[in-house]
């Protein structure tokens, strides 16, 4: 199938040292593709260059062949929820409304096309009776619902997703995979990124194991393989039995830079031994939570 | 009664003045939407102080006092703008630096012109009741650009001030929207001067807008309260000038203090009296 969404030798640099270094992707249209690595890898940096917020030293990003900037909303970021003023006088139909502002411009008035885009965002997220309420007043499941809505608002060809399960309870992760499910049906490309392997490799399609450069891309059976998990989070990898446990909670490099990323990577991640199972050790253990 | 309130105005000083008040009400409270929503309280207040230099130079050199203003408080903007930019001072230190720089040169400058001039103390503490025609054509024209440029600028502003990451996504410029900002504030604050005064500006810009938002949940409504409780304060404080013979801008800026404490204490919701009763109602409960 033809690739939709193409990243092409994507270089980003901090200070000199490389965030991402000649990261390539080519992911089919509608794939569902979770981006793993470990602190710093240049998860959120990936996203940010891929909506234009970084400008890489070297690479491109092509949608439909195209660079993002020359299309309207091809692509929609969600980034994590610590980048927005709770406080602000704008209620929840305002937030969604914003998605259509890309097509708006400065002064055209939302015409019935933006309402109905806007009103099947909040349907799609349940939370449409919230619609006028002031988003200070939501709680923390229903206000990243209300940045998802926006993003669909948008109607974009590919949806960012950076950290989406992180902070979020058992039931609201799997209301969201649910979405993520529902999305298949508008053939909307996704990218997720997350450091719950066992999402990742049960969930995806596609997975994607980051460390500033590309790790492995593939199917998830053959991208969380011992080596590539080693390759990837080094001494951070524990294999106990038929289960990898990965130690996030003591970064010793913070390569993202941007001074976002300092919230999200405290905890265990856990993952199925791929490499393990295949093997014939599995003790029934495998992608369950370490003690 | 009737008597008592068109007393003041019968003096066509006094019609100006209430004309100028009232445009000045209006044009710091909308623009001061922004100013609370933005944190930009300090910014204000420093810009005010920092047309200082520029009036004195205006004073020495006998050109207009407003005209010195405006290009003070547009270089000072574009200063922080610059200095803020490449990140490698913090915005508030910027506005520190440049604020008590600006703030010396002015008296620097004032004390060197030998005597102080009364037309220099009214810049300081305002001075409405000496607004002129002239005047009041400059503040008009400025005023009701100002408000133009917010009306047109709506969505980039609540964009660029909410979530710049949307903006920038969705291919807008947000840091030069930020820049159109603080030059709008520089000419509002200039607009301002004759009326409040450079050390009284910051007040007028930040208290109607703080008020409003215990007041409202949504921007437009927020702004639209603001601009009421602005103008109110401004033909309030006028007329308790005028009765009580004291200084007209402190007079207009302690009436919107006044509505503030108001606000702060019996907002529906927000005030400090209605959460002490939700508080109640739910212990009890």
């Amino acid at each position: 199938m033809k690739a939709m969404l193409v990243v092409e030798g994507l270089t980003v640099r901090y200070d000199g040292s490389a965030a991402l270094d000649d990261v390539s992707l080519e992911v089919p249209h509608g794939a569902q593709v979770a981006i793993v690595g470990p602190n710093g890898a240049g998860k959120s940096t990936l996203f940010k260059a891929m909506v234009g917020l970084l400008r890489p030293q070297r690479g491109r990003v092509l949608v439909h062949g195209r660079a993002p900037g020359d299309q309207t909303d091809p692509v929609a970021y969600v980034p994590q929820r610590e980048e927005i003023d709770w406080r602000f006088p704008v209620t929840v139909a305002d937030v969604v409304m914003m998605g259509r502002f890309g097509r708006l411009g400065a002064l055209r008035r939302p015409q019935a096309a933006d309402r109905e885009a806007v009103a099947k965002a909040l349907d799609e997220l349940s939370i449409a009776h919230l619609a006028r309420r002031p988003i200070g007043e939501l709680s923390g499941g229903q206000q990243q619902r209300v940045f998802l809505a926006r993003a669909l608002a948008q109607e974009p060809h590919v949806l960012l997703l950076d950290e989406p399960f992180t902070g979020v309870d058992a039931t609201a992760k799997e209301a969201l995979l649910g979405l993520l499910e529902a999305l298949r049906a508008d053939d909307i490309t996704v990218l997720v990124s997350t450091h719950d392997m066992n999402t990742a490799a049960t969930r995806f399609e596609l997975a994607a194991l980051l460390n500033r450069r590309l790790v492995a891309y593939g199917a998830p059976d053959a991208v969380f393989t011992r080596e590539h998990i080693g390759a990837a989070y080094g001494g951070q990898a524990l294999f106990v039995g038929g289960a990898v446990v990965v130690d996030q909670c003591c970064p010793g490099h913070e390569g993202d830079g941007a001074g976002h990323d300092h919230a999200e990577h405290h905890g265990h991640g856990v993952a199925p031994d791929r490499a393990g199972s295949n093997g014939g050790h599995g003790h029934g253990t495998a992608g369950r939570r370490a003690p | 009664m009737i008597d008592w309130l068109t007393e003041p105005f019968a003096l066509a000083f006094m019609q100006r003045a209430l004309v100028a008040a009232v445009i000045v009400g209006l044009v710091c409270s909308v623009l001061g939407c922004y100013v609370v929503l933005r944190s930009m309280a300090f910014l204000g207040d420093a810009l005010a102080h920092a047309v200082l230099p520029g009036i004195a130079l205006a004073y020495l050199a006998g050109v207009d006092l407003l005209l010195g203003a405006l290009v003070t408080a547009l270089l000072v903007a574009l200063g922080i703008g610059f200095l803020t930019r490449h990140g490698t001072v913090r915005e508030d230190t910027a506005i520190g630096i440049l604020f008590a720089a600006a703030l010396s040169l002015g008296v620097l400058l004032i004390s060197s012109a030998g005597s102080y001039a009364t037309d220099l103390t009214h810049i300081l503490f305002g001075d409405v009741l000496g607004v002129s025609t002239t005047d009041l054509w400059l503040t008009g024209g400025l005023a009701a650009g100002v408000l133009l440029a917010v009306a047109l600028l709506y969505r980039e502003l609540l964009l660029a001030s909410f979530d710049p990451v949307l903006a920038h996504t969705l291919g807008r410029r947000p840091r030069l929207v930020l820049l159109a900002l603080l030059l709008l504030l520089a000419l509002t604050i200039v607009v301002s001067l004759q009326t409040v005064g450079v050390g009284l500006v910051a007040a007028l810009l930040v208290t109607p807008g703080a008020t409003a938002s215990l007041l409202t949940r949504r921007l437009p409504a927020m702004m639209a309260v603001a601009a009421a409780i602005g103008v109110a304060s401004s033909v309030v404080g006028l007329y308790l000038s005028y009765y009580l013979d004291v200084a007209s801008g402190a007079a207009i800026v302690l009436t919107a203090t006044a509505a503030f404490v108001v606000a702060f204490f019996f907002a529906p919701r927000r005030g400090l009296v209605w959460r002490r009763l939700g508080e109640t109602r739910a212990a009890r409960a």
